[in-house]
């Protein structure tokens, strides 16, 4: 008996972007990154084309985060140094890119200077050879001083830049088009923002083929059905033509999976809920695949069991 | 899929004889449309067309019952692609796999082990929905079903390849009504047969979802009432894609054949994996997933995932508006209020644990509404939060008088050191993110 005709034709594809310079192209990576240009939705390849496959950043910070020992001790002493945690990233976990946030920035951490975070962004530049995500610390004064310093200093490389929100999109827009950079557009749990603040972005002359989304990520089990159906949404309605929603996505498994109450207490807290070694790198995991299924194209994670996990799912997914 | 006034007007005597209360046979078909009406209103309608239109009213994918009495599981009846259309109606179930290599004691202690796979997990109870009994290979099904049967608390699942055995299997445990997996084209038959008399659901399966199709049809033809459509992991990019064109035929083009809830066997090289992919199916679209592991680290992330994405979109999960407790907060620990939204109490919360500086939250009812869409919609006022304060008897727990507020509401502060006796108002930070640090600071 056969089965209808069920194939949709979408009239658009997601704007396919490339983070990354090689030496050709002005930079010095050893390759680029290039995530978007679906015209379906995740992985129907029986209607359209996914010619890119979901990537993985490795999380890396300029300071070691509030996180359990479960995935300290499994980055292991590297997590001190983001030269290290970086090479490790690319060398053992095998990550496509690299997300270095610039925690310290953060005057509620350790206030560092931007020339100090600039030098961290050189080294890690120079210490690895892949497309490099830089992120600030998201306290918008102190990422308006740091993030052009980082910027400059990343000059040529086309990295992404994070973030432009409502609240800093100029600053963010003003260096990632002098210094020819891809930028991240923030917009907080709400579809109709993350429009509004490509709009403003389109509005001060920013070519939307250079934007991620990032409609911030909520952790397994904490609001990740918004994001999940938001991101939905967003694929349908930019395939659907609408050029202010074409960007591909980026999530912050990691740095969201790591505060959730079930990766970061062990089973004395949470008897009978399973070891925490098991448990932590399974909740990371699975947010990120449930993320892939909602359209996801940059993967931000961090516990390296989690992204071997990851790495074999997108391998059979494709 | 609804179907249309016209759809129903064709099955008319079309006399407008009135005896059903309405001018026209028109009038009366558009009130069935409209459900005001039923067909059995109309005293001339013949029994063709009361067939007929129960068969087109019948929802595009079944609702598919596993199991006996109250107990049962049950699944299907979806009715959109995604869930910001309506929303998933039955959550997907997590069937655990009993191998028929596992001696009767092992078999027993995981039967037990599915019976405890149960969570409570922000208000709800989570837990393992199925256990599935592997007959192919096991030198007695029927005993062995039997067993599983008598221990289980949940319904069950007889898996295998096997006709004889899974009838033998069935025949033993057949008042239960477990779900027989699986028959193809070359058992349907006798399978279908089997279920049919004794009204089990049957799951299907084939090489492709034209031979599916076909099978599922011979399954009905038998009088199988309630058919799963099985699916396999070994390509799992082609099941994937395979329950989506299932899914559309189904809903969209209210393709019988394959209108039924979907299982996905999942075989994958490492346990972890496997969770991942169960995960995935969870969301895009299988009804029952079935695992081998039941440890609680491999099972809670997979109904986690089923409880975020069968939550209904359009209605916002709140948490009850009273004062919570976060640590063990003393007459010195900081007070602090929002929402009752759950997204913004959960994360609130969980930065506030994070913080280690036990506190007290305040709740104030807001219709589910985070902070600031609480307070555009005119659901949250400085009144509002003096009021709660006051029902919640907050200021009997603290000596200080000092009030941590949302940093989205900096204007709430001066009304609430005017007209309540919370004196000393502190400006919070606008994300849940801060609060830790906030604390830290403010807290010394």
């Amino acid at each position: 008996m056969a089965v209808p005709d069920v194939k949709e034709k979408w009239s658009n594809a997601i704007n396919a972007v490339t983070i990354g310079a090689t030496k050709d192209e002005g930079g010095t990576r050893a390759s680029t990154v290039t995530v978007g240009g679906q015209n379906t939705l995740p992985f129907m390849t029986f209607e359209g084309e996914c010619p890119n496959k979901p990537v993985i950043a490795g999380y890396v910070a300029d300071t070691v985060p509030d996180w359990p020992d479960v995935l300290k001790n499994a980055i292991g002493d590297e997590i001190n140094s983001p030269v290290e945690w970086a090479q490790k990233c690319v060398q053992d976990f095998g990550v496509d890119l690299i997300c270095l946030k610039l925690l310290s920035a953060d005057p509620n951490i350790n206030d560092a200077s931007p020339e100090e975070c600039a030098k961290t962004v050189k080294a890690v530049l120079e210490a690895v050879d892949v497309p490099l995500i830089i992120w600030g610390c998201d306290d918008d004064d102190k990422d308006n001083v740091v993030m052009p310093e980082c910027s400059q200093a990343a000059r040529g490389e086309n990295c992404l830049l994070g973030s432009a929100k409502v609240s800093n999109y100029r600053t963010m827009v003003a260096i990632c088009k002098a210094d020819k950079h891809k930028v991240i557009s923030e917009a907080p749990c709400d579809i109709n923002l993350g429009k509004q603040v490509n709009i403003l972005l389109q509005d001060a002359d920013f070519d939307l083929k250079d934007v991620i989304g990032y409609q911030t990520t909520g952790a397994l089990g904490y609001g990740l059905d918004y994001i999940y159906t938001i991101l939905e949404r967003a694929r349908i309605t930019g395939m659907q033509g609408d050029k202010l929603m074409a960007m591909p996505q980026i999530c912050d498994i990691g740095g969201e999976t790591w505060r959730a109450k079930e990766a970061v207490a062990d089973d004395d807290i949470l008897p009978g809920w399973g070891k925490l070694a098991k448990r932590g790198p399974m909740w990371e995991a699975v947010c990120a695949g449930n993320y892939l299924q909602a359209g996801a194209d940059i993967l931000v994670m961090a516990h390296p069991e989690a992204i071997k996990i990851m790495q074999q799912t997108i391998t059979k997914l494709i | 899929m609804a179907i249309t006034g016209m759809q129903i007007y064709k099955l008319l005597p079309k006399t407008n004889c009135k005896d059903c209360g309405l001018p026209t046979c028109m009038a009366f078909a558009m009130q069935i449309a409209a459900k005001q009406k039923a067909l059995s209103d109309c005293p001339h309608v013949s029994d063709e067309a009361q067939s007929e239109l129960s068969d087109a009213s019948a929802p595009p994918m079944k609702l598919i019952k596993i199991g006996a009495g109250d107990a049962a599981f049950q699944c299907g009846q979806e009715t959109v692609m995604f869930r910001h259309e309506e929303k998933f109606h039955n959550g997907t179930g997590v069937a655990v796999r009993i191998p028929a290599s596992l001696s009767d004691a092992e078999c027993l202690a995981k039967v037990e082990a599915i019976n405890n796979s149960v969570f409570q997990r922000v208000g709800e109870e989570l837990k393992t929905a199925l256990v599935a009994v592997e007959v192919d290979g096991c030198s007695d099904p029927a005993g062995r079903a039997k067993a599983v049967a008598d221990k289980s608390k949940v319904p069950l699942i007889l898996m295998g390849k096997e006709a004889d055995r899974l009838k033998a299997a069935l025949d033993a445990v057949k008042d239960q009504k477990p779900l027989v997996f699986k028959a193809d084209a070359g058992t349907v038959d006798v399978l279908a047969e089997a279920c049919a008399a004794a009204k089990a659901p049957l799951a299907v399966s084939a090489g492709s979802l034209d031979e599916l199709a076909e099978v599922a049809g011979k399954a009905k033809n038998k009088g199988v009432e309630e058919i799963v459509l099985a699916f396999g992991s070994e390509n799992v990019g082609e099941t994937l894609r395979n329950l989506t064109v299932a899914r559309r035929a189904a809903l969209k083009k209210t393709f019988r054949a394959l209108g039924y809830p979907a299982l996905v066997d999942i075989q994958a090289d490492t346990p972890e994996l496997a969770v991942v992919l169960a995960s995935s199916f969870a969301a895009k679209y299988a009804s029952i997933v079935v695992m081998d592991v039941v440890e609680p680290w491999a099972i809670l992330p997979i109904l986690t995932t089923v409880q975020n994405i069968y939550t209904d979109p359009q209605v916002p999960n709140t948490v009850e508006a009273k004062l919570y407790e976060v640590g063990s907060p003393n007459e010195n620990s900081p007070v602090m209020f929002t929402t009752n939204f759950s997204l913004t109490y959960f994360s609130v919360e969980g930065e506030v644990e994070r913080s280690k500086i036990p506190s007290y939250i305040c709740v104030v009812e807001t219709e589910g509404l985070g902070v600031l869409n609480a307070y555009a919609g005119d659901k949250i006022s400085a009144e509002k939060v003096i009021e709660t304060l006051k029902t919640q008897g907050v200021a009997d727990k603290v000596k200080h008088r000092k009030l941590i507020i949302p940093g989205l509401l900096p204007i709430f502060r001066a009304e609430l050191e005017d007209d309540s006796e919370w004196k000393e108002v502190i400006i919070g930070p606008e994300t849940a993110s801060k609060i830790p640090a906030f604390l830290n600071e403010v807290w010394k």
